[in-house]
């Protein structure tokens, strides 16, 4: 039983450890803002929340464990909420998708939104 | 020590310097910029790291008591995005890196 709670928890450690170094690779190397965003959020969050989980499993505390989750459900809700809040505000602020970008959906719906408002901003300076 | 505690202590240790690698990356990446959302997003993802740190530590030391910091460290880093975020959307684009893109990144604009 413990034998299989360790390795359990080993496993969890290092495939954790590996989502997190892939997405600060990821901040690293990809060409814009919004795909640095992209792995980020989501293999950032899925690293750490890994890592939590390889705790839960080791302590076997019933205060850990609830706590533990716990951490991991507030990651899982506020990592999204936080990472789509900074999108739309960079790119209400004007800055541009990668050059070889294939697709813009808001080019023309969000792209208009943005365009009084910085007409606007700049009508206040 | 049995074959299994081994195995822990090894991947604690591939745990910490795998961490440690990812921390420095992003730490790169705030040095580098380009721009302000970019430094946001590694600050971002610092906080997940140390996170991380903090469970990975948690298993090796015993000290669970960092859990509760964790979590506030957490709440910490999603306040700090969205206030920068407010932050980014109050500041013009073109007068912070448009005139300054040397490397021509975000394609030629009319300068």
């Amino acid at each position: 039983m413990g034998d299989v709670l360790n390795i359990l928890t080993g496993a969890l450690m290092i495939i954790g450890a590996a989502f997190t170094l892939v997405a600060a690779i990821g901040i690293l190397r990809l060409p814009d803002l919004y795909t640095r965003m992209h792995a980020a959020s989501k293999a950032g969050t899925l690293g750490s929340g890994l890592l939590l989980i390889a705790l839960a499993i080791f302590a076997q505390d019933q205060a850990i464990v609830t706590r533990a989750l716990a951490a991991v459900v507030f990651f899982l809700l506020t990592a999204p909420i936080s990472a789509h809040l900074l999108a739309k505000a960079a790119y209400a602020a004007g800055y541009k998708l990668w050059g070889r970008s294939v697709h813009d959906e808001m080019a023309n719906a969000g792209g208009d939104a943005t365009t009084p408002d910085a007409e606007a901003r700049s009508d206040k300076e | 020590m049995s074959a299994s505690q081994e195995f822990l202590v090894f991947a604690e240790f591939v745990a910490l310097a795998l961490l440690s690698l990812s921390f420095l990356l992003t730490v790169v990446r705030v040095l580098v910029g380009p721009s302000l959302p970019d430094r946001v997003l590694a600050l971002d993802m610092l906080v997940t790291i140390a996170i991380g740190f903090i469970a990975v530590i948690g298993i090796r030391t015993g000290f669970t008591l960092y859990l509760d910091i964790a979590i506030a460290l957490g709440l910490v880093g999603f306040l700090a995005t969205v206030a920068f975020a407010r932050f980014v959307l109050s500041r013009r684009y073109e007068q912070e890196f448009v005139k300054r893109d040397t490397l021509g990144i975000y394609g030629d604009k009319d300068q």
